[in-house]
C-alpha cells in the first residue's frame, strides 16, 4: 500500500517544484502585499499626500523572505504644515495604529510639506541591521500573525 | 572590586538599566526592577531620572538594532555619552510600558529632560537641522560639534 502512496504523492510534489522554479515567486508571497496595501490605502486616505513612498524593508533585517515586518514611509502632505516632527510622525503612527499593534515591527517615517520636498526631494536610507529581530520573540509573533 | 563586579553582574542580569560612561568607569546599579514593575507614575519618574535618556534594544556600547544604534552614534557625534539607557530586550514590561507611556509604538525612544523628543528618525532630522545643538543647549549640553567648529585644533 506504501508504494501506491508515494506514486500518487510524488507527481504532485514535483508539480509545485515546477511552479517555484518556473514561476519564480515564492509561496508566502502569492497572496499579494496585504501589509504593504493597507499601510498605503490608510496613509493616502488620511493624509491625502502628493507623493507617497511605502517600502518593505523587511529584506534588511533578520526575517524570512517575503516578510511585511520592517518598512519606511515617506509621505509628502500639506497636512504637516505647521505640525511639528513629533506631530507629524504621531499623525502617521495614529493612522498605523492597527498595523502597528500587530503586524509591523518597524516604521521609518519621512513626514514632509510640500514646499519642503520641492527643496530636498530624496529617501533617507535606513541603518544596517543588527540582528536584534533575531532574538526578539515579539518580532516572531508578528510574523505568526501576518501568516495566520 | 569584587563589590563592584557583583554590583555589575546585578545590574546586568535585571537586564534594565545601565548608567554609561567611560568604558572602564563604574556602572552603578539601579534598582530597575523595582521602578519598572509598578507601572504608571514609575516611568514619569523614570524619564526624568537624567537630562537625556533613552530606551533601547541593547546597551550604548552594544547596541542590538540599526535603529537604536543609530541614536547612540548620534549622541556620541554629539560628545553625549553619558545618559542614561534602559534595554527593553531584557525586560517585556518595560518594553510595553514604555511603548503606552509615551504613546508610541516603536524603540529606540529618547527623552530630555523628561520630555519625550521621538525616535531614531527625529533624532536624526533634529542632527541634520541644527536642532539637536539647540536642545543639547537648553540641557547644558554643549555640543561636541559646536566646539569643533570654534577650534579647528580641538579634537
Amino acid at each position: 500500500m506504501l508504494p501506491r502512496v508515494l506514486r500518487c504523492s510524488r507527481p504532485a510534489v514535483n508539480t509545485i517544484t515546477f511552479f517555484q522554479q518556473t514561476a519564480g515567486f515564492r509561496p508566502q508571497m502569492a497572496h499579494g502585499r496585504p501589509v504593504e496595501s493597507a499601510i498605503r490605502a490608510k496613509l493616502t486616505q488620511a493624509l491625502e499626500p502628493n507623493h507617497l513612498e511605502v517600502i518593505n524593508e523587511s529584506h534588511m533585517h533578520a526575517v524570512p523572505p517575503g516578510s511585511e515586518s520592517h518598512f519606511r514611509v515617506l509621505v509628502v502632505s500639506q497636512r504637516f504644515e505647521g505640525l511639528s516632527l513629533l506631530q507629524r510622525h504621531r499623525l502617521v503612527n495614529e493612522t498605523l495604529r492597527e498595523e502597528l499593534s500587530t503586524l509591523v515591527h518597524a516604521l521609518a517615517i519621512q513626514a514632509k510639506t510640500p514646499q519642503q520636498w520641492d527643496i530636498n526631494p530624496s529617501l533617507a536610507k535606513s541603518p544596517s541591521c543588527m540582528g536584534g529581530s533575531k532574538h526578539d520573540n515579539t518580532v516572531a509573533d508578528k510574523l505568526k500573525a501576518g501568516r495566520d | 572590586m569584587n563589590t563592584l563586579f557583583r554590583s555589575a553582574v546585578r545590574c546586568l542580569r535585571a537586564g534594565a538599566v545601565c548608567r554609561t560612561g567611560r568604558v572602564d568607569g563604574p556602572v552603578s546599579y539601579a534598582p530597575a526592577r523595582l521602578l519598572c514593575v509598578a507601572a504608571g507614575q514609575d516611568f514619569a519618574d523614570i524619564v526624568k531620572k537624567d537630562k537625556v535618556v533613552v530606551f533601547m534594544k541593547g546597551t550604548p556600547a552594544q547596541p542590538m538594532c540599526g535603529f537604536s544604534n543609530a541614536v547612540v552614534q548620534i549622541l556620541r557625534m554629539h560628545g553625549v555619552d553619558e545618559y542614561t539607557s534602559y534595554n527593553v530586550l531584557d525586560d517585556q514590561d518595560l518594553r510595553q510600558g514604555v511603548k503606552t507611556f509615551s504613546n508610541w509604538p516603536t524603540i529606540p525612544q529618547v527623552f530630555f529632560n523628561g520630555e519625550f523628543v521621538g525616535g531614531c528618525d527625529i533624532l536624526l532630522q533634529m542632527h541634520q537641522n541644527g536642532d539637536l545643538v539647540e536642545e543639547l543647549n537648553k540641557l547644558g549640553i554643549r555640543s561636541a560639534l559646536l566646539g569643533e567648529e570654534k577650534d579647528g585644533k580641538s579634537k
